[in-house]
């Protein structure tokens, strides 16, 4: 006999959601469709990871947040994600499902872009969002946790930058969970179109600790097309209680650049996947993420490009600290797909473990058919050298400042690289806070 | 009395079950320099290292105080805390940590909190000490010993040691790899520190780091005790003879202890 897990929302309650909500009508189908799909399909299987005991399927699903009527009234830990001197914000905030705050410059509303939440989106540019959303990028049908966010999608902003548009400014979401129990069902989608960029800076963010149990299911779509570039950057900082399923999902066309600077500092269970489709010719690929475990949080990342497109360059760069019982799987593979020749496939994954109950693997993986290409890989996993410790201390230095000194050290690397200073500077402040 | 006094009272280290050191009696007082010599393998960096607390060094037996407190009793930062310091023969390498935030960090270590050391003022200081050292500027912002040669580790060492200014320092074979120039460099740096308040212990097997740098006490090694203790005339006369008169006085056949100092 087959257990069957009960995900606890119908059809009925799609559909009255859907409508409550004034989607177009492809949506609501999507939904229904990908209800049904949920039902069947089985659950993600990330490699060296078991998760059949983790709770993506227990929520509360419909909850809203209040708006916020000035950015002084956030709480101190939002505030430091937030630069209030600019004076003008290209800055969406939404909490618990609910938009509280949304601002884009006027000179960008002139060019077209678009930088707002996914329901207005749908509902104000219904034919532009169908285009994109899980059509090209991520499928309704990968698995049951794909299938699921489809049916009850309850957040997210849609960003389009039109064609030769260049966005200088950073656009920054933050996307923060302040009932410590509500599910969150992220959808986000960038759109670079030809020529065109764009800096996109997310943060997820939820104080819940372990016995406050939520769900957090987000998936990403990046588009750059010819010739755009996208720099997406994100410092996740959900609670010990959440279990997060995280998919960040980019397609490059010919000569277009997608740049991930992803700091992964949840608190909780996560499954982190981030994929990159090398489809166009000359495109590139760069997926670099750091990441601090502590706590007994289990967490798996797998970053994969795949190329596609002749000559095009694929890198990815992982660096993550483990503390305490803290577990963390990292797999780095760059798949090169016949005839995508010419093309450069990199990958670097290291681990640094502080204690003895702390499990880390680094998992480089090239997958190559193709002849004409060039590829390379390193990985490390190790403890922290008691002889770098007793260095550090014997000139006066104690023993935490060390392994402080250690754990920024063995991140510098990769967080000096990030292309986005705002990134760079959340990121140092999240790290400071989890090593202490 | 000046300065810091620093008691080794027959220490006996074992590193993974095996004895080293076997009952080493030495005392180094603020003004004095001492040099500790020996052939190799007969214990020399296992004193330097378990009297600041490596953690590979089992102390099996004895005594070390600095000014009356029980050194053994305390971690590692706690015996820099209280005067003592070690170069080291192999610094570590530490990547993503900058020379000079890692030297700023150290220095601050010993202020109370919210008396840190001024941007400016440990600027200029670090300044004085590489020009003095000889050293290229841009080593302050490169890595920590990483990709440094063995001459800009011992120099790195020895700008620590003047930057810090401890009471009591311990170098181990400071001399070892560095040629004519970089041994001058290293012993100007070194001279420098001289005064009542500071004690040495320099641990060599090569006289010739003694000619730059004057002992006010020389003492042998061998099996893990200090077999001869005399001044610097001592030190001339293993130059000239080497170590073998010292065997025969005391009818040692072999020096070492099985063990590479």
């Amino acid at each position: 006999m087959t257990v069957e897990i009960s995900l606890g929302y119908d059809k009925e309650y799609v559909t009255k959601f859907s409508e409550g909500l004034n989607e177009p009508e492809w949506m609501k189908t999507l939904r229904l469709d990908a209800l049904q799909q949920a039902e069947r399909l089985p659950m993600p299987k990330p490699d060296k990871t078991k998760i059949d005991r983790w709770n993506f399927t227990k929520f509360t699903h419909d909850l809203r947040g209040e708006e916020l009527s000035s950015l002084a009234d956030l709480p101190n830990q939002i505030k430091d994600f937030v630069d209030q001197n600019k004076e003008e914000q290209n800055l969406f905030i939404q909490r618990d499902q609910r938009v509280a705050f949304a601002s884009l410059s006027q000179s960008l509303k002139d060019k077209g872009v678009i930088f707002t939440d996914m329901n207005t989106a749908m509902r104000e540019h219904s034919d532009l969002v169908e285009k994109y959303y899980m059509k090209d990028g991520i499928q309704v049908d990968e698995h049951r946790l794909t299938a699921l966010h489809a049916a009850l999608m309850n957040g997210g902003v849609f960003v389009y930058v039109p064609e030769n548009v260049q966005v200088e400014e950073p656009l920054q979401a933050i996307f923060w969970q302040e009932d410590p129990e509500a599910a969150l069902f992220n959808h986000v989608i960038v759109v670079a179109d030809k020529n065109s960029s764009v800096t996109y800076v997310e943060n997820y963010l939820s104080q819940n600790n372990e016995e406050e149990e939520a769900v957090t299911n987000i998936l990403t779509e990046v588009f750059a097309h010819d010739n755009a570039k996208v720099s997406f950057g994100a410092v996740d900082n959900l609670g010990a209680g959440t279990t997060t399923y995280v998919n960040r999902r980019g397609v490059a066309d010919r000569d277009a650049k997608i740049e991930w600077a992803l700091g992964q500092m949840n608190d909780g269970y996560t499954i982190s996947e981030n994929y990159t489709y090398l489809m166009g010719e000359n495109s590139l690929g760069d997926a670099k993420t750091v990441s601090v475990g502590r706590g007994s949080q289990k967490q798996n990342f797998t970053a994969r490009i795949v190329h596609y497109g002749k000559a095009s360059e694929g890198y990815i760069l992982q660096h993550g600290v483990m503390k305490e019982k803290a577990t963390a799987i990292f797999n780095g593979i760059g798949k090169i797909e016949h005839g995508a020749s010419k093309s450069n496939a990199e990958q670097e994954s290291r681990v640094l473990m502080l204690s003895k109950d702390a499990r880390g693997d680094a998992n480089p993986i090239l997958l190559i058919d193709e002849d004409d290409v060039t590829a390379g890989h390193a990985a490390s996993v190790g403890r922290v050298d008691p002889m770098q410790l007793f260095y550090l201390m014997s000139r006066g230095i104690t023993q935490k400042e060390a392994e402080r000194l250690v754990i920024h050290g063995f991140l510098a690397p990769v967080v000096k690289q990030l292309p986005i200073k705002a990134v760079k500077e959340q990121l140092t402040q999240v790290i400071e806070r989890k090593v202490n | 009395m000046a300065g810091s006094t620093l008691e080794i009272k027959n220490l006996h280290v074992a590193i993974e079950g095996e004895e080293i050191l076997r009952g080493v009696n030495l005392t180094i007082k603020g003004g004095e320099f001492h040099a500790v010599m020996g052939p190799n393998g007969t214990g020399k960096s296992t004193l330097a290292s378990a009297v600041m607390g490596h953690p590979k060094y089992e102390i099996t037996e004895g005594e070390v105080y600095i000014d009356g407190k029980d050194v053994l009793e305390m971690e590692v930062d706690e015996r820099a805390q209280a005067g003592l310091f070690l170069a080291m023969q192999y610094p570590s390498e530490i990547s993503g940590v900058t020379n000079s935030d890692f030297l700023r960090s150290s220095i601050n270590a010993r202020r109370e909190e919210g008396d840190e050391i001024s941007l400016m003022k440990f600027i200029k200081e670090m300044d004085g000490t590489m020009d003095l050292l000889e050293m290229d500027k841009n080593m302050a912002q490169r890595y920590l010993n990483e990709g440094f040669s063995g001459g800009e580790k011992k120099r790195n060492e020895i700008l620590q040691l003047m930057m810090l200014k401890p009471a009591i320092a311990i170098l181990d074979e400071i001399d070892s790899g560095l040629d004519i120039d970089a041994l001058k460099v290293v012993s100007k740096g070194i001279n420098q520190m001289r005064d009542e308040n500071f004690g040495c212990l320099i641990i060599t097997h090569y006289q010739r780091l003694l000619n730059y740098i004057a002992p006010d006490k020389v003492h042998v090694m061998m099996q893990g005790r200090i077999v001869k203790s005399g001044g610097p005339e001592l030190a001339q006369r293993l130059e000239e003879e080497g170590y073998d008169w010292i065997k025969q006085e005391l009818g040692i056949e072999d020096e070492t202890v099985g063990q590479k100092a």
